[in-house]
């Protein structure tokens, strides 16, 4: 005896009693096919009029039994089924066991059509994100004309999370970059004795490039992926088709004030970061290099204009308009549940990234060309 | 007949707002045990108690001899090993299909050879009518296919007890009438003991075995009783109001 079951084989009969249940279930299989395996049989009973109960996993293991025996050329026939054992037997579903293999359908992709697909999933993003514009680009002058059409208090929590929000985390990092350059450029300029050009080189690396692009960079993991996340839940749970249905337009409702709110406090965080990254640099000058407040600032100012400002905001501006249509575009091309939710807000970090990336990249030729 | 619940003086609060006062009731083995109310009396956070999702503070959850209330995690989880729970929306995981959701507590359960446990697998979503559908994932089914998918994955290890919040909420009326069979099939056949949450009256009238009304100002329970007594002998208007409204 194993379990709560009795097994007998007599006469080219199995008889099984007392209780199968799915804890008894492998062993039970286990001990039928080597009893079997150790006849030479062309029929068998299974008798189980002494079966007093079973659940659905023992009724499945008689049903497989009957299923392999079948295909061994072996008659089988099971008797004395009570009225409450047939009921479960009733509940198997034998067509399930001709099924083919769970995971056949999933065919591997060669790798000419896994490219083919990656280019026709990469054109049809392309389009949508072209269509989302397209949308923006309409809604944006509508709001614009039409004030009262904007969620203001949105906007405004907006700017809050986004912007404020995100003072300490902004402020600390700039401070750090601006310390860290600060001192390993250093180390190479006491060697020439040109220790005074740390604050032009900080200074010019601060507000030119690394200022728009870290702040933006933050902005994008903190906000961006936030956006895609908030939106795409909204979808999940039906909510965006609820505000169509009241009328709404869902652009106009959930990604405008986003898309203002970003604009307003991205580049007014880079005026900030910009701020703390000099900061940084000036620590390390006064501490560590032995110059004073005045000739630091003045030093650092020497080396950046007031267009070097003007251009490192109207990037900034590009940033933000890209970081919120990205983190939004995302959140409405969520279809499913929370696993979607979660690419569409890594998805949104990730192009958001590259997109800051390739358009600092674009504004430095440009930039160089218009002098 | 055994109780395989017992419920003592239980008392189930959110903060400061209390939702039960002094629940007091028992499940009988092998029986359909119905609770029923209005919205917000609740129900659902009765079932979170006996499924052991929240502890009692005060009174006792006794299930299949284990005391919610001062049991220790491991022996709560080897207790949730023998129900099964569908949850209202099914609660399947939406990054596996629905061969792995069902897979997943089979796993736990016991090395099965191969092909059988594919077989199973099957065996189970051919019990809800969803022979088939093993690749699909949840998002891509209806609402009345995940409750069932749902309730698919609730039955993989053959529970001696399964819980069921309101597992016909939601479905059409011909997919519900198979919920009821498939509930009637399990609880004779397999002698499981069931214990359902819901609104639906033809559910209750049709399976359940013994019933308790819940009432949210009363925060406890104003009748209990089998259906038939609730609606024929009950004297409290509130419960003539709930038990006599008109089946379809």
């Amino acid at each position: 005896m194993s379990g709560r079951y009795v097994i007998a084989f007599r006469m080219r009969t199995l008889s099984v009693s007392g209780e199968l249940l799915i804890a008894d279930v492998p062993s039970f299989m286990r001990e039928v096919e080597d009893l079997i395996a150790r006849q030479n049989i062309t029929s068998l009973r299974i008798d189980l009029s002494e079966l007093r109960r079973v659940d659905s996993a023992g009724a499945l293991s008689f049903v497989h039994l009957e299923e392999e025996m079948r295909k061994k050329s072996v008659d089988i026939t099971i008797t004395g089924l009570s009225e409450d054992v047939r009921r479960v037997f009733n509940l198997v579903d034998r067509t399930a066991i001709h099924l083919p293999p769970l995971h056949e359908a999933e065919r591997r992709a060669s790798i000419f059509e896994a490219m083919g697909n990656l280019c026709l999933k990469m054109a049809h993003d392309f389009y949508t994100i072209l269509t989302f514009v397209g949308e923006l680009i309409i809604c944006l002058p509508y709001c614009l004309f039409h004030p009262r059409s904007l969620r203001w208090g949105d906007i405004l929590l907006n700017m809050r999370r986004t912007g404020a929000d995100a003072l300490p985390i902004v402020g600390l990092l700039s401070l750090l970059i601006g310390l860290i350059m600060a001192f390993m450029s250093s180390l190479q300029l006491r060697q020439l004795g040109a220790n005074i050009y740390v604050a032009s080189l900080v200074g010019i690396a601060i507000v030119k490039e690394l200022g728009p692009m870290m702040t933006a960079i933050i902005v994008a993991g903190r906000s961006g992926s936030a956006f895609a996340a908030e939106i795409g839940t909204m979808i999940v749970n039906e909510e965006v088709d609820a505000l169509t249905t009241m009328g709404f337009h869902p652009i106009r409702f959930l990604v405008v004030p986003k898309i203002i709110a970003t604009s307003i406090v991205v580049p007014l965080l880079t005026l900030y970061a910009m701020m703390f990254g000099i900061i940084g640099g000036l620590l390390v000058g006064m501490i560590g290099l032995d110059i004073t407040l005045t000739t630091y600032l003045r030093e650092s100012f020497r080396g950046v204009e007031l267009w070097d400002v003007i251009t490192s905001l109207i990037k900034a501006l590009t940033f933000a308009l890209l970081i919120a249509s990205i983190g939004c575009h995302r959140g409405f091309q969520v279809t499913g549940g929370a696993e979607a939710v979660g690419e569409a807000t890594t998805s949104a970090v990730v192009t958001s990234i590259f997109l800051i990336i390739a358009a600092d990249a674009a504004f430095a030729v440009l930039l160089h060309y218009i002098g | 007949m055994e109780n395989v619940i017992v419920v003592e003086n239980l008392t189930a609060a959110y903060g400061d707002n209390v939702i039960l006062r002094n629940v007091s009731f028992q499940v009988k083995r092998e029986k359909i045990f119905a609770i029923v109310g209005g919205s917000g009396c609740g129900k659902s956070t009765l079932l979170k108690y006996l499924i052991g999702l929240l502890r009692p503070a005060e009174g006792r959850v006794i299930v299949d001899g284990i005391d919610m209330a001062t049991a220790d995690d491991e022996t709560i989880n080897a207790c949730r090993r023998k129900f099964g729970v569908l949850f209202q929306s099914g609660g399947l995981i939406g990054s596996m299909t629905l061969a792995e959701n069902i897979a997943l507590p089979l796993k736990e359960a016991g090395r099965f050879p191969h092909p059988f446990f594919t077989h199973l697998i099957r065996a189970k979503l051919g019990m809800v009518n969803l022979t088939g559908y093993d690749n699909h994932y949840p998002a891509e089914l209806s609402g009345g296919m995940k409750k069932r998918a749902g309730l698919a994955r609730a039955l993989a290890l053959d529970p001696a007890i399964l819980f069921f919040d309101e597992p016909t909420a939601g479905l059409d009326p011909v997919t519900a009438r198979e919920i009821y069979d498939l509930i009637s099939i399990i609880n004779e056949g397999m002698k499981t003991t069931m214990v359902i949450v819901t609104h639906d009256l033809e559910l209750i009238f049709r399976l359940a075995h013994e019933v308790i009304l819940l009432h949210s100002e009363e925060k406890g329970i104003i009748a209990r009783g089998t259906p038939k007594e609730l609606e024929s002998f009950a004297q409290d208007g509130r419960v003539q109001a709930f038990f006599q409204r008109k089946l379809p």
